[in-house]
């Protein structure tokens, strides 16, 4: 896999319109594998309509200083999109008006957002319940103007969550970069050291697992257990919850999938594991995420698909937070990524 | 005939066994669950015991299967193939061990 962005490649997937058509023709042609819409048709009163707004999501920008091959997100030191702040400022704008409890902050790698810290604090005045940062660990070595981090996060009570494809070096430098396993150890180290993941504190620090190829996460909690036991043993690092996420057809890892020939196997396999009992608890019934440019998605995912909101308003600078929920969400075939087995949210597992 | 015996398509075609005999296929696939659940052995274990008892039985539908159950459970390639590798020693050994009757043989009709 090549260790540029789409994007920089000018690779005919970082289209979006060229994802969707593989989303959308292929296997999932007339007569073959069902649609997603059909396929929920028979279990939950459809089109799917989210029921609340709890969380929001906010992607700040796409430059991130990895560049990992299943990204979704197509990051990269590349990437120049951040949000503006005017648009940050409509955000708070949107916190202080609806009772969302969750704030998530994603890019790229959002710390490298120039207004990261100022913005952070000011949402943290909002009474905000659960304030996450989604932290890729690398940031707070890669320049010494984030090795205080751990430090603002914990003034902050920020959450952390953080990837780590595996507990051991190999599998993680594969998908994430050469040596990105050993600088995760020390920002995780350096993150207990101020209490993060520790029993004796309410500093959380959990961890994101996501396959490292083309199959689905194994069940969540023997995967935390192993994580846990090995991180302990071969590093002293302690964390509270491993989520365990299925890699989404989208972005890099759908070049994987293609590149690998492993795309029709791999959908195959989602389908087949559509767990019905996941779809009232999917993201976009209650998340809304929004774009480093304001543009108003159901969920992370759609946001990369460039499938914005389905409503007359789709700005964040038009926005009416009551009459945003009465809308459809928008689908395609990679939304059997979120249904699948146990499900998968930005969250873990969700049965 | 023109189709192939072995096809990677029928693995997911394995509950059709049922079709023909529900009460037998029902029955196995509930005893065949129950094995693998987490027990005295964990259920880590297990997926290794049966990708070495795949390699025995030389059943490609298996080893397709226990090598993706081992990568979803955090099983690593070295893990893999020296599970691999205790199948092919027992599978050698008792070809071996078999050398001691060809011996015995050899040496009475010997002179
Ligand atoms: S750290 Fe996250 S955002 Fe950055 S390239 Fe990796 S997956 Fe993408
Ligand atoms: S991909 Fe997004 S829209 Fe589709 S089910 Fe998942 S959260 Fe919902």
């Amino acid at each position: 896999m090549s260790s540029k962005s789409l994007r920089s490649r000018s690779h005919r997937l970082s289209s979006t319109q060229a994802q969707l058509e593989w989303l959308e023709k292929g296997i999932f042609k007339p007569g073959g594998l069902p649609h997603f819409a059909t396929k929920v048709n028979g279990f939950q009163d459809t089109p799917l309509r989210p029921h609340s707004l709890d969380i929001l999501q906010l992607n700040l920008g796409y430059m991130c200083n990895q560049v990992c091959a299943h990204c979704h997100v197509d990051a990269g030191p590349d990437r120049k999109e951040m949000m503006s702040e005017t648009t940050l400022e409509k955000c708070l704008d949107l916190i202080r008006k609806t009772s969302i409890k969750t704030l998530d902050l994603t890019g790229g790698a959002p710390e490298m957002h120039p207004h990261f810290r100022e913005f952070v604090s000011q949402a943290a005045q909002l009474g905000i319940q659960d304030l996450i940062v989604r932290s890729n660990l690398t940031i707070l070595l890669a320049n010494k103007k984030y090795v205080d981090l751990p430090e603002f996060f914990k003034t902050q009570n920020v959450h952390v969550i953080s990837s780590l494809p595996f507990y051991k070096k190999d599998k993680t430098d594969r998908q994430r970069g050469s040596g990105v396993f050993l600088k995760s150890i020390e920002a995780l180290k350096r993150l207990n050291a101020v209490g993060y993941g520790k029993s004796e504190t309410n500093l959380k620090l959990d961890l994101v697992y996501n396959p490292s190829g083309a199959f689905l996460p194994g069940n969540q909690k023997s995967l935390e257990l192993e994580f846990k036991k090995a991180l302990k043993t071969d590093f002293d690092i302690d964390f509270n919850q491993l989520f365990t996420i299925t890699n989404m057809p989208i972005s890099r890892y759908l070049e994987f999938l293609i590149a690998s020939e492993n795309y029709e196997e791999y959908m195959e396999s989602l389908v087949e594991a559509f767990n019905p009992s996941a779809l009232d608890k999917v993201m976009c019934t209650n998340t809304l995420s929004v774009r480093w440019d304001g543009y108003m998605y159901d969920c992370d995912f759609n946001q990369m698909l460039d499938l914005k909101v389905d409503h007359t308003m789709q700005h964040i600078d038009d926005v009416i937070p009551e009459e945003l929920v009465q809308r459809n969400i928008c689908v395609s075939q990679h939304c059997y990524g979120c249904t699948a087995g146990s499900g998968s949210s930005c969250q873990g597992s969700v049965v | 005939m023109s189709r192939p015996y072995y096809q990677s398509q029928d693995l997911k075609k394995f509950k059709n066994i049922s079709d023909w005999s529900p009460e037998l296929g029902a029955k196995f696939f509930e005893y065949y669950n129950s094995v693998f659940e987490e027990g005295a052995l964990s259920a880590r274990e297990k997926s290794l015991i049966a990708l070495a008892v795949a390699h025995t039985v030389q059943c490609p539908y298996c080893i397709d299967a226990y090598t993706q159950d081992g990568l979803q459970r955090g099983i690593e390639r070295n893990e893999m193939m020296e599970a691999v590798h205790v199948a092919a020693a027992i599978r050698g050994g008792a070809s071996l061990v078999h050398g001691v009757q060809m011996m015995e043989v050899y040496d009475k009709r010997s002179m």
